[in-house]
């Protein structure tokens, strides 16, 4: 068994746990009550799935001009998932599209000006 | 390779509808932009997954504009659904 075998079975084995990841991130957003808990399955393709297609993309590659590309994504999306998130869920706090009765602990149900307070 | 490929293909396309479903059925903007979001991370794996099978580069330009492009259009109908100032 040479090396360019050895690269191809890993090239496919981790394309395919990327697509296992993506699938369970649809069945999560099918099946999850409330935003934060789809917010919970939608971070799964965004960054591990992500990731491990573009390894998979590397590896199949080999070129070193491509890998500053691909670093490129993978970085850029490393860096904004947590950001857009961060958005969503204050969001949703704020326009009270939260499950109350799922949270374990609110620690801003006793701050002013949050949804909680105007009773929504 | 080739049954790798079928897998894979499934597997996203199985995913893409299931983030589509989400979409459609909603509720709110806030589930749809989630959705979204993990529908366009569903096509940045399947056109990197299609460039690692055939071995090509063409399509690198593509992931970057749609990295970008998740980011930029959920953190917009963010502040639309959230209704805040500039």
């Amino acid at each position: 068994m040479n090396g360019d075998v050895v690269l191809d079975v890993l090239v496919g084995i981790f394309l395919v746990a990327g697509g296992l990841l993506s699938l369970v991130a649809g069945i999560g957003l099918i099946r999850f009550p409330d935003v934060l808990s789809r917010m919970h399955s939608a971070t799964k393709p965004q960054v591990l799935g992500v990731l491990l297609i573009l390894l998979a993309l590397a590896m199949s590659l080999r070129n070193g001009a491509d890998l500053g590309t691909l670093v490129l994504i993978g970085g850029f999306q490393l860096s904004t998932a947590p950001l857009a998130a961060q958005m969503i869920g204050r969001a949703a706090y704020r326009t009270g599209r939260v499950h109350r009765e799922s949270l374990d602990v609110d620690e801003l149900a006793d701050r002013s000006g949050t949804a909680h307070d105007r009773g929504e | 390779m080739t049954v790798a490929v079928v897998v894979v293909a499934v597997l996203l396309s199985a995913a893409a509808a299931l983030a589509l479903t989400r979409v459609v059925r909603g509720p709110a903007l806030l589930d749809r932009v989630v959705a979204a979001e993990v529908l366009i991370s569903i096509m940045i794996g399947a056109l990197g997954a299609e460039a690692a099978v055939n071995r090509h580069a063409t399509t690198l330009p593509i992931l970057v504009v749609l990295s970008t492009l998740g980011f930029v259009g959920s953190v917009a109908l963010v502040r639309f659904a959230s209704g805040e100032e500039a």
